[in-house]
């Protein structure tokens, strides 16, 4: 049984529907990515999946219906999403912003450790903690935001284009540490990115959205080969 | 110069008590992004069941105070639920309106219990006068600088040191990344009114022993307190006491040293303060800007 399924999910925002009926599924420790272009509703199964857009469907996380819960409950499940724009608390200190991912749990002794076990994956987030979130650049917030995740002890990570507006070192950088988070660690990973080629180096299995539906799944390395997405978005 | 110090002692006094409605409206303007103006009268309620309590219960009055925080939080609470949460994704103004139409209502509900009469509202603190070298001081006046300055203190330790705090200030300031947090982030605004209903009955019992306990006694005390949050900085927790202590001060020492200013001036004084900061320095004195770098 998989870790997350999502089967037949229509999401709307106001009157405008952005998810057509996607299914989809990730595995307890595997990586899966969703490519499409702008507006095909990638973000949105995020938002979906953390209840954060109106939503309708099935969507089982761990093996409970998790539609029409609230979002601070689901998180509460152990789904930590790092959203678009990566949510750091920009006047509150980066040490605030890391212990926030831990802020609701209960066993202070393993969330000091899991604060530990993160700064070793973001030696420059460690070295940052006294100064005011606002103040790092966008590879060092990103790297706040997936600490700040990583505190949270997720069974499931999502994360919004992580590339976004990052110089090419930093997305390589900031991809090393995902794939040893799920390849050596096992956590199960979800990820919406738009540079597809780097996200299918990471990751196991990719679904290819159009218009709000799934126009494509496969492994990444069948998907690699496929003449319709180098076309369209590996360009070559 | 005994006679400087001791108008400085006296307008701390004031200014302590401006401090800590000033910081419950600092409080729910940083959560909710409004202006409160019911705040004044939620202090102002409180106090007269802190009287009831006293003078009907025949409680003490220290018994009574800590009653009343406890029965303001519960109330702040109810206020944010019932009366708050309904409009929450209105505008703000709506919001506003709401609040104005809250004071209107305790206000009036006030007057319905209690009377509309003045009543006579005891003081913990002996009304004598010690002398510190030539410096004649209203114990008093001590007492109110020392129970409000308490009071501020344990609610900065409380943001700045425990995860509740943080889990407040961090759904003030972005609600919806603080729910993919699981912050329950309704919950710590609810938190937040109470704690504000509570600073506002501190203000309500000190201000009382120095006036005189009736329904509207709190209004003039509200505009002291908007002033200087204002002057401090309304998103500042710590600029809108010191601009409270800073306004208190300033009335005292103006009320006497410059004559034909008078009684009747003080609170002109304090709202042309309150405009010229906003055309000077929204931001306050103390506000400061936040760094982002996009």
């Amino acid at each position: 049984m998989p870790l997350l399924e999502l089967e037949g999910v229509e999401a709307a925002y106001g009157p405008l529907k952005a998810l057509h009926g996607i299914s989809l599924g990730v595995d307890e420790g595997q990586a899966v990515a969703i490519l499409g272009a702008n507006g095909a509703g990638k973000t949105t199964t995020l938002r979906a999946i953390s209840g954060t857009v109106r939503t309708q469907g099935e969507i089982v996380f761990d093996g409970k219906r998790i539609v029409g819960r609230s979002t601070e409950s689901i998180a509460r499940h152990g789904i930590a999403h790092v959203p678009e724009g990566r949510g750091i608390y920009s006047e509150l200190s980066v040490r605030e912003n890391v212990l926030l991912g831990g802020v609701t749990r209960r066993d202070r002794k393993a969330v000091k450790a899991d604060v530990a076990r993160a700064l070793t994956y973001f030696p420059r987030i460690a070295e940052r903690m006294h100064q005011q979130a606002g103040t790092l650049s966008g590879g060092e917030q990103q790297m706040l935001a997936l600490a700040r995740a990583l505190v949270s002890h997720p069974r499931l990570l999502l994360l919004d284009e992580p590339s976004l507006g990052l110089a090419p070192s930093f997305v390589s950088g900031l991809y090393g540490i995902i794939r040893k988070l799920n390849q050596e660690e096992g956590l199960s990973v979800l990820l919406v990115e738009q540079n597809a080629k780097i996200a299918l180096a990471s990751v196991q299995y990719a679904y290819v959205l159009e218009v709000g539906r799934v126009a494509l799944h496969a492994t990444s390395g069948e998907l690699e080969q496929h003449e319709g997405v180098r076309a369209s978005y590996l360009g070559y | 110069m005994a006679n400087f110090f001791q108008h400085v002692v006296a307008g701390l006094a004031n200014g302590s008590i401006y401090a800590t409605l000033a910081l419950a409206l600092v409080l729910i303007h940083r959560a909710t992004g409004i202006l409160n103006f019911a705040q004044g009268e939620m202090g102002m309620f409180a106090t007269y069941i802190a009287w009831s309590l006293i003078n009907t219960a025949g409680m003490t009055y220290w018994l009574a105070f800590a009653i009343t925080l406890v029965i303001a939080f519960i109330g702040g609470v109810g206020v944010h639920q019932v009366v708050i949460r309904p409009f929450a994704h209105r505008s703000e103004l709506t919001v506003v309106i709401v609040t104005i139409a809250l004071l209107g209502i305790l206000n009036g509900a006030a007057s319905w219990i209690w009377s509309p009469q003045e009543k006579f509202f005891q003081s913990p603190f002996p009304l004598r006068v010690i002398h510190v070298g030539g410096v004649a001081i209203n114990i008093q006046d001590l007492g109110v600088i020392g129970v409000s300055f308490a009071c501020v203190t344990v609610v900065f330790l409380l943001f700045r040191f425990t995860r509740l705090g943080l889990q407040m200030r961090a759904s003030a300031v972005a609600p919806e990344t603080s729910r993919l947090l699981g912050i329950r982030v309704v919950a710590m605004l609810s938190i937040g009114w109470g704690l504000a209903a509570s600073l506002s009955a501190v203000a309500g019992m000190m201000a009382a022993q120095a006036l005189v306990l009736s329904p509207n006694y709190m209004l003039v005390v509200l505009t002291y307190a908007f002033a200087a949050a204002v002057l401090g900085g309304i998103d500042s927790p710590v600029g809108a006491v010191l601009g409270s202590y800073i306004l208190g001060v300033g009335i005292s020492l103006l009320t006497e040293y410059v004559g034909w200013l008078g009684v009747s001036l003080q609170l002109p004084v304090a709202l042309a303060v309150l405009l010229i900061v906003i055309l000077v320095r929204p931001a306050g004195l103390f506000g400061h800007v936040v760094v982002r770098r996009v």
